[in-house]
């Protein structure tokens, strides 16, 4: 069992009673909303924040027509996730207009990621076509000067440091008059980590505030961050004046709640994402993806990114390139048995696929049982010739009696890999034309 | 030690709850409700929460609780149950104990070590640290730094170099100078990221292959502020390296760690040490008593933020 139920399985099962109907009554919607509050605190999202937000939801909800191609429950999702991408607002841009230096500060607790992330900025805004400059402000964690000059020496930005000894304040005045002079247009300064209640801390980050005078205040936020996020984002915005969100760690497989909980309560857009390990994984922040992630509707891009890290670049634009003009053949789907198979529980992987969760429960698809079913696929195609798992439309009796009898299965076994493998088709053209699968309209 | 300038609101959350209903006021829903929320506002999770209510709700009825203050005891006393009694590290009775220090990138793994050694150092157990994490920019001189600190030496290798190699180093180090503990860094990694968890079971396999039984503790350390992404967290490292305790860093914040209770529950980890502020003694052995108290300070109980303080 999937420790979440998916938020789209939860809803079928409060409406599954309910039959089809026209308008969508206040019970049905309470009903509904129970669900998306569970839903949204399993996300992390802050319980103030998720009360506010069903509010909204409850709002626009009540009396709402469903739509004729949708279910009720489908119709309740819609309308949540377009709340939620509303309430996560449009990506960010950085205010970069006027006179350069423009100045950057980092902010955050200790382990965001805010050293890591100034090298990422630094690389992005530099691909921008912009000269940015890195200060090391971080006087206080051991070694994090040290781990900015690295960063910087890598992706070959300039930088300014003055070790240890010197406040942070009189550093980064420094390095802006450095940055300035070095013909720099945007200047990022990497702050020490800080808890929000420490006192002495905060007053630090105003001082450098005052003596650099930023375009940007950028808090630097783990995407694993739990209820905690509203008073870090709450804390560093009613000291500083945040201007925006970096969210980090999203490679990760957290839900990612707390984007929201920090979005609502200071009103600033989130603007970047760091998405794994190297320093060009940084991205403009989306906001329909990190939608779809917090109500655990199937997480195709986990999936996504964990099959990423099994193909090459190469082979994953081959397979793309396939998979537009619809040349995905049985050699393919073997190839993706096997990589799946790497990638670990059948179950799991299943869990992720939208609409999937709840299938598996009625098929009560057991990882054993799947694993096996996997081991009868790659017999069968082993026992094709090429020229069969290139254009299984060939397949006509006599071969199929073949291929079972090389690989100790039996013809209707064959009927049903290929019934899969078409269904497999029809599931990417449908994501093609970019819909979900299941959800019509949901997009 | 002092936390100077930490402007904390430490309102008891009895206080609080006597102070919303009156003392000795009846258990209504609304009692309940704020339980349920204060619960949920700690990271304990919607399982965990629900479940715990449930069992508060049927004890109070067959002990025939009604009044809010007598309902306190009941929910310190399930609190504690959920807690896995802390146990001391397995690092006695052999030549050399290795401790293998695992975690996501940014759960304060080497500030840990740091601390974990300077306490190692102080009983009396000549202590070596491995810098494992050979990844993560000037994380060694990070390492190195703190093994200053604690006077403790660090066995390091050069950046980008196999941590599997200067785990061996390490390891032929610390039975060459009689050492009784070493503690291995390790590169932080998200543990969804199939490639370095394999990698952090390499770097656990040759440990075992120069120390049989080793690494005798495989310690988590997880970052107080994380949400319900700690329970994926422990559970898949959990299945690639055998994590035999928790280490919960960062509660100096106002963050109250609710997640362990799930992880307990569900894994039966023991949480051995908490972080709490960023000098080098600031990591102390964990005292459920005192963790479930905390859960209730400064808690706001009240449905809107209107009385700030």
């Amino acid at each position: 069992m999937p420790i979440f139920e998916s938020l789209s399985d939860r809803l079928q099962d409060v409406f599954s009673s309910l039959g089809r109907k026209g308008h969508l009554t206040e019970e049905d919607v309470n009903n509904a909303m129970r669900e998306v509050r569970m839903a949204l605190l399993e996300a992390d999202v802050n319980l103030k924040v998720a009360k506010a937000f069903i509010n909204r939801v409850k709002t626009r909800a009540v009396g709402a027509e469903v739509q004729k191609s949708l279910q009720p429950a489908q119709q309740v999702i819609k309308i949540v996730n377009e709340e939620l991408i509303a309430t996560l607002g449009e990506p960010g841009t950085l205010n970069l207009a006027g006179p350069t230096p423009r100045v950057i500060m980092l902010v955050g607790l200790q382990g965001s990621g805010k050293t890591t992330t100034a090298a990422k900025l630094a690389l992005y805004l530099r691909r921008d076509g912009r000269k940015p400059f890195l200060v090391a402000a971080d006087t206080y964690r051991p070694a994090a000067v040290e781990q900015l000059i690295v960063n910087a020496k890598q992706i070959q930005v300039p930088y300014y440091e003055e070790g240890t000894s010197a406040p942070p304040p009189d550093i980064c005045e420094r390095g802006v008059e450095a940055a300035r002079q070095a013909g720099a247009t945007v200047v990022i300064i990497d702050t020490a980590g800080r808890l929000q209640i420490d006192e002495n801390l905060m007053a630090e980050l105003e001082a450098i505030k005052a003596c650099t005078n930023p375009a940007e205040i950028l808090l630097v936020a783990d995407a694993m961050t739990g209820q905690e996020a509203v008073n870090i984002a709450q804390g560093f915005n009613e000291r500083l004046g945040i201007t925006g969100l970096i969210l980090t760690k999203v490679d990760g497989d957290a839900r990612g709640g707390a984007a929201i909980s920090m979005r609502e309560v200071t009103g600033v857009p989130i603007k970047f994402m760091g998405v794994g390990e190297k320093l060009d994984a940084f991205e403009q922040f989306h906001p329909d993806r990190l939608a779809s992630r917090i109500l655990g509707m199937g997480d195709m891009l986990t999936l996504i990114e964990q099959a990423e890290q099994l193909y090459d670049e190469k082979e994953a634009k081959r397979l793309e390139e396939r998979l537009m003009k619809n040349q995905f053949t049985l050699e393919d789907f073997l190839d993706q048995i096997q990589k799946i198979k790497r990638m670990g529980s059948i179950g799991k992987i299943l869990d992720m696929v939208p609409g999937m969760g709840r299938l598996r429960k009625q098929m009560n698809i057991d990882d054993q049982v799947a694993q096996d079913r996997l081991k009868r696929i790659e017999a069968i195609i082993y026992s094709m010739t090429p020229k069969e798992r290139n254009n299984p439309k060939i397949l006509n009796a006599s071969r199929k009696k073949r291929i079972a009898a090389g690989s100790g299965t039996t013809v209707q076994d064959i009927n049903e890999l290929l019934k899969q493998y078409r269904e497999m088709q029809k599931m990417i053209q449908q994501l093609k034309n970019g819909r979900m699968p299941n959800f019509p309209g949901m997009r | 030690m002092l936390r100077k300038g930490m402007a904390k609101t430490r309102a008891s959350f009895f206080g609080r709850i006597a102070q919303t209903l009156g003392m000795g006021s009846d258990i209504t829903d609304e009692t309940w409700d704020q339980l349920e929320e204060i619960f949920l506002q700690a990271d304990m999770g919607v399982p965990t929460t629900l479940a715990l209510i449930e069992r508060l709700q049927e004890r109070a009825r067959k002990e025939r609780v009604s009044k809010t203050d007598q309902l306190n005891e009941l929910v310190k006393d399930e609190l504690k149950k959920l807690l896995v009694p802390p146990t001391p590290l397995n690092i006695s009775g052999r030549p050399l104990s290795v401790i293998m220090i695992v975690g996501v990138n940014g759960s304060g793994k080497t500030t840990t070590i740091g601390k974990l050694a300077r306490r190692m150092q102080l009983n009396n157990r000549k202590t070596i640290i491995a810098a494992g994490d050979t990844f993560r920019a000037a994380a060694i001189d990070q390492l190195k730094i703190w093994g200053e600190r604690a006077d403790i030496p660090v066995i390091a290798g050069q950046p980008g170099m196999d941590p599997g190699a200067i785990v061996y180093d390490a390891v032929e180090a610390a039975r060459a100078r009689k050492a009784e503990i070493l503690i291995i860094d390790t590169a932080g990694r998200l543990h969804s990221n199939i490639n370095l968890m394999q990698e952090l079971k390499k770097i656990s396999n040759v440990v075992k292959k120069v120390v049989p039984d080793a690494p005798h503790e495989t310690l988590l350390v997880l970052d107080g502020t994380t949400g319900q992404n700690a329970l994926n967290q422990a559970k898949k490292f959990r299945e690639m390296v055998d994590v035999t305790g928790i280490i919960v860093t960062k509660l100096d914040s106002s963050a109250k760690g609710g997640m362990v209770f799930a992880i307990q529950q569900e894994l039966g980890l023991p949480i051995h040490y908490i972080g709490i502020g960023e000098s080098i003694f600031d990591l102390v052995p964990f005292d459920p008593e005192r963790f479930v108290d905390s859960l209730f300070e400064g808690v706001d109980t009240t449905e809107e933020d209107e009385n700030e303080e």
